[in-house]
C-alpha cells in the first residue's frame, strides 16, 4: 500500500499544475509595455487624412487606444462595448485603425457606428510593432503622464469592462 | 495507364497546390541570411509554436521586414533583439534569458535528474542490503576454502 502513496502524490501534484495550465490563456501574454512612456507616433486621422494624431495630443488625460480592423472579426464582438462606453462618455476612446484599408475602415464605422474620438491611421503597421500589437483587437489604458497603465489583448468585454478598466480608470483620474 | 490518366487528372485539377515562385529574396544573400538567422531565433505571436522565419501570418512578414530593415541599418544582432523584447517581451525569445523568473524553466530538469539519481541510488542501496542476509555462520569458512584451495566440494 505504502509504495502506492508516493507516485499517486507525485501524479495528484502533476495533474493539479496541468489543471491549472488549462485555465491559463497562452495568448495574454504580459506586454513589457506597461508602466512605460507610451511609444511616441504620429499618424495621419482616419476621417480627415490631412489631420495627424500623436500620443501626446492626449497628455494630461485618462484615455483609451484602442487597436482595430475592418478585417477583425472580434472587433465586432467589442465593439457594441466600445459604443456603450463612448456615450457614458467615461474616458474617451481612440482607434488605431491597424493594417486596414481606409474605404474599408471609414465603411467599418459608417455601418457598425463610431466610438472613437478619432481614429489614426497605422496602414502598414509600423506603429501596430512599437506597440506590440499582435492580436487585434487591443486596448491600452494611457494615464495622463502618457505611460501606459494597462493591456487588454483580445475584446474588451463588459466584465473586463467594469471589473478592470473602469476602477483603473477613476484611479488614473484622481491620481 | 488509367492510373496515370486518373493521376494526371488530378495534378491538373490541383493548379493551387503548385509550389508559388519563392518570394524574392534580398539583393544581398549574406544579409538575408542574418535576417533568417535572427527571425528563426524569435516566436512569432500570432501563431505562437512558430518562428517569425516560418510563420506566413502578416504580422510576421512585417516583422521579418523590420528586422531586414534594421540589419541594412547595421544594427548588431543584440540591439534587433533588444528591439523585440522591448515590444513583445521575453515571450518572443525561443531561448529565454537566464533571469529569477526562469530560473526553474532553466534548471528544472537538471534538478529533476538529479532527484532522480539520489532516488535510484537511495534506492538501489536499500535492496541491496535487502538482499543480502548475512552469511550463515560456517558459510565464510568454507567460501574461504574453495576460493583458495580451487578444489571441489564434497558433498
Amino acid at each position: 500500500m505504502n509504495r502506492f502513496v508516493l507516485p499517486l502524490g507525485i501524479f495528484a501534484v502533476l495533474v493539479a499544475l496541468l489543471g491549472i495550465g488549462l485555465t491559463l490563456n497562452p495568448r495574454e501574454v504580459p506586454s513589457p509595455l506597461i508602466g512605460k512612456p507610451a511609444p511616441h507616433f504620429e499618424l495621419p486621422q482616419l476621417g480627415e487624412p490631412g489631420k495627424t494624431f500623436s500620443e501626446r495630443d492626449m497628455l494630461g488625460k485618462v484615455w483609451l487606444l484602442n487597436v482595430w480592423a475592418s478585417w477583425c472579426v472580434s472587433c465586432r464582438e467589442e465593439h457594441p462595448v466600445l459604443l456603450d462606453l463612448a456615450k457614458t462618455g467615461t474616458v474617451p476612446i481612440l482607434g488605431l485603425n491597424y493594417k486596414d484599408e481606409r474605404k474599408d475602415g471609414l465603411a467599418w464605422l459608417h455601418n457598425m457606428g463610431d466610438p472613437y474620438r478619432l481614429s489614426a491611421f497605422d496602414f502598414q503597421g509600423r506603429v501596430g510593432i512599437d506597440y506590440g500589437v499582435y492580436g487585434v483587437p487591443e486596448t491600452y489604458l494611457i494615464d495622463k503622464r502618457g505611460v501606459i497603465r494597462y493591456k487588454r489583448i483580445g475584446p474588451v468585454t463588459r466584465q473586463v469592462l467594469k471589473e478592470q478598466i473602469l476602477p483603473l480608470v477613476q484611479e488614473l483620474e484622481r491620481g | 495507364m488509367a492510373r496515370l490518366l486518373v493521376l494526371l487528372a488530378a495534378l491538373a485539377c490541383a493548379p493551387a497546390a503548385w509550389p508559388k515562385e519563392a518570394a524574392p529574396a534580398a539583393a544581398d544573400p549574406a544579409l538575408e541570411a542574418r535576417v533568417m538567422a535572427l527571425s528563426s531565433e524569435l516566436r512569432c505571436l500570432v501563431c505562437q509554436n512558430q518562428t517569425i522565419a516560418d510563420s506566413n501570418a502578416g504580422l510576421a512578414s512585417d516583422l521579418r521586414e523590420e528586422i531586414r530593415e534594421m540589419v541594412r541599418q547595421g544594427k548588431s544582432d543584440r540591439q534587433i533583439v533588444a528591439f523585440m523584447v522591448d515590444r513583445y517581451g521575453d515571450f518572443v525569445l525561443y531561448r529565454p534569458p537566464l533571469k529569477a523568473t526562469t530560473a526553474l524553466l532553466w534548471f528544472g530538469p537538471l534538478l529533476l535528474v538529479l532527484v532522480g539519481i539520489v532516488a535510484l541510488f537511495l534506492r538501489l542501496a536499500r535492496r541491496r542490503r535487502a538482499e543480502e542476509p548475512p552469511l550463515a555462520p560456517g558459510d565464510e569458512e568454507r567460501a574461504r576454502r574453495l576460493l583458495d584451495g580451487g578444489g571441489t566440494e564434497a558433498r
